[in-house]
């Protein structure tokens, strides 16, 4: 049997390790996405060469990015404002058109059954079919890819925007109706402060879908573009420089849901789930 | 909204006129929630309603707000029919209905910014004023989740009474609340209403808290509610922990005991 006096000094003199561990356990879990990531490259890498792979077929990580610093700087810069410009004016405008219909929609029981059926309809059409139509009836120009971009995003912030608003408590709006406020505030001050958790998922999910958009009317029409760039690349069998652009195009959709999710935490921190507060 | 009425002494503050409430199911049946519900509130009177659970007493209170069309018969306040939701009422839900976004303070003030747009620094101060009356004090920058439940409860009542309303509706304010507190409560209510005369009506469950508060007590029966019995309290006032021992408090209490649990068919 122990006694007290003889095991205070044995677990003090242990517990300096614990707590190493305990830090390493905290440095691996932090930075558990990134290892992954990097032992993802270095399998993939080692596969490459051992199984001999061809660099057209699928080329390693190094040959990927040896065939991006083969691109000028300017070109790149180029390519990436191009489908970034595309990208966030079908965005923008898909957010200034969508939350105010889906309050309309939410609001009006006329409105909702008239126009929710053509907004499926809409939805329900490959956009990818419809693309070379709307060039050729917008043109050349930025305006047929934004009008791509804007049909690929704009459906699903109107669904979710509508689903958040008519998720208001009935209670909170009988307290609005016994305060005898007009609709408009009703609107303002109760139904979409509710409705922004469901907002924001959607504003995630789009931002990511506009890129996808942006690059899918690259492919139709464009002679600049992270989609044209992977086109044209692919053509010539500029196979590694295909794939630098593919992980732009995933970095920087990255970083745009990234962005969203901040505007969120910075602006409505109460409407963030319990668990991420 | 309808412009406020200057009261009238001579006419009772709230009347309900066989009014009845039947609502239709989801299932395709219908509730009778309320039948042929007659009853008068005198200026400035305090009427506890009580009835078993589901009898229609947030029903009846609805009807009054002007959030619900009674399907039969009318509600009327200072002998006007009620239309909508009208300015010299306050309401107290059975929920605490605050807005997670809000911190305490701008909960209570929100009435104002939700009618006007705007909170005047009075209303402001009003409100501070009222969050030290429920005990809330240091609440004040908090947001209703930090809350418990009966401290939300609190804030609801602190904003229905920031416009100094001349009706409250109270629709189990207190039920939240620990037997302490909503001692405590009741007499903070007393106070008000006897420095502030108001026509309350007051929705709970608990026979001594309608005792304590009440100048009569309507009872209502089962579905359908009906007015099973009215009762004059008669207790003297001022009331006080003293008023809990009275040989009175304890025969009506017993009797209304006896009225919520006797089966309707024997009514
Ligand atoms: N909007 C509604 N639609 C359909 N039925 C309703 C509606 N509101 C209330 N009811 C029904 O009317 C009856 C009375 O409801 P009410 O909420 O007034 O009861 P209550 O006396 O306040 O009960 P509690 O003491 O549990 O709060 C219930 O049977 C309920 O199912
Ligand atoms: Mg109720």
């Amino acid at each position: 049997m122990k006694s007290p006096t003889i095991s205070a000094p044995r677990s003090s003199g242990r517990r300096r390790w614990p707590d190493m561990g305990r830090a390493l356990l905290k440095v691996l879990d932090r930075g558990a996405p990134l290892f992954a990531s990097l032992l993802l490259l270095l399998i993939w890498e080692l596969a490459c060469r051992l199984f001999q792979v061809p660099a057209y077929l699928l080329p390693t990580p190094s040959a990927i990015v040896q065939g991006a610093l083969a691109v000028a700087l300017e070109s790149w810069l180029g390519h990436i404002w191009a489908t970034l410009r595309v990208s966030l004016q079908g965005y923008a405008l898909a957010v200034a058109i969508g939350i105010p219909l889906a309050v309309a929609l939410a609001n009006s029981r006329l409105l909702s059954r008239t126009l929710y059926p053509q907004l499926v309809i809409i939805q329900s059409t490959p956009i990818v079919a419809v693309a070379p139509i709307i060039v050729v009836v917008l043109g050349a120009g930025d305006a047929p890819r934004v009008a791509i971009t804007f049909l690929i995003t704009f459906f699903p912030i109107v669904v979710s925007t509508v689903t958040g608003l008519l998720a208001t408590p009935p209670a909170m709006l009988e307290l609005s109706r016994s305060l005898g406020a007009s609709r408009l505030r009703e609107v303002k001050n109760i139904q979409l402060p509710f409705a922004v958790p469901y907002i924001f998922s959607a504003l995630r999910i789009s931002v990511t879908l506009a890129i996808i958009g942006a690059v899918v009317a690259e492919f139709v029409a464009a002679e600049d573009g992270l989609g044209f760039f992977i086109a044209f690349s692919t053509s010539f069998f500029k196979v590694p420089q295909a794939f630098a652009a593919l992980g732009v195009l995933v970095t920087l959709s990255l970083a745009l849901f990234q962005l969203v999710s901040l505007t969120q935490r910075l602006l409505f921190p109460w409407s963030l789930p319990d668990a991420e507060k | 909204m309808t412009t406020r009425i200057e009261p009238d002494g001579s006419r009772p503050a709230i009347r309900f006129d066989r009014v009845g409430q039947v609502f239709s199911g989801s299932d395709g049946g219908s509730v009778t929630a309320l039948e042929d519900v007659s009853f008068t509130l005198r200026r400035h009177e305090f009427v506890a309603v009580i009835g078993p659970s589901g009898c229609g007493k947030s029903t009846l209170l609805r009807i009054i707000a002007g959030l619900v069309k009674p399907t039969g018969g009318q509600a009327e306040i200072y002998g006007l029919p009620v239309t909508g939701p009208r300015e010299e009422v306050g309401i107290v839900f059975q929920q605490p209905t605050l807005l997670p976004w809000l911190n305490v303070r701008d909960n209570v003030t929100f009435p104002m910014k939700h009618k006007h747009g705007r909170v005047t620094p009075a209303e402001k101060q009003r409100a501070g004023e009222l969050l030290a009356m429920v005990g809330l004090e240091d609440f004040a920058t908090r947001r209703p989740n930090e809350l418990s439940g009966g401290m939300q409860q609190r804030v609801g009542i602190a904003r229905a009474l920031l416009h100094d309303p001349d009706i409250l509706l109270m629709d189990e304010p207190f039920s939240a609340l620990d037997a302490l507190t909503r001692d405590e409560m009741s007499f903070e209510l007393l106070r008000i209403w006897t420095e502030r005369p108001k026509t309350v009506l007051f929705i709970t469950h608990s026979i001594p808290e309608a005792l304590l508060l009440a100048d009569r007590i309507l009872v209502m029966s089962a579905r359908p509610g009906r007015v099973r019995e009215i009762i004059d309290v008669g207790l003297a006032r001022p009331r006080s922990m003293e008023t809990l021992s009275e040989p009175r408090f304890h025969e009506i209490a017993n009797h209304i005991r006896a009225q919520v649990f006797r089966p309707a068919a024997l009514a």
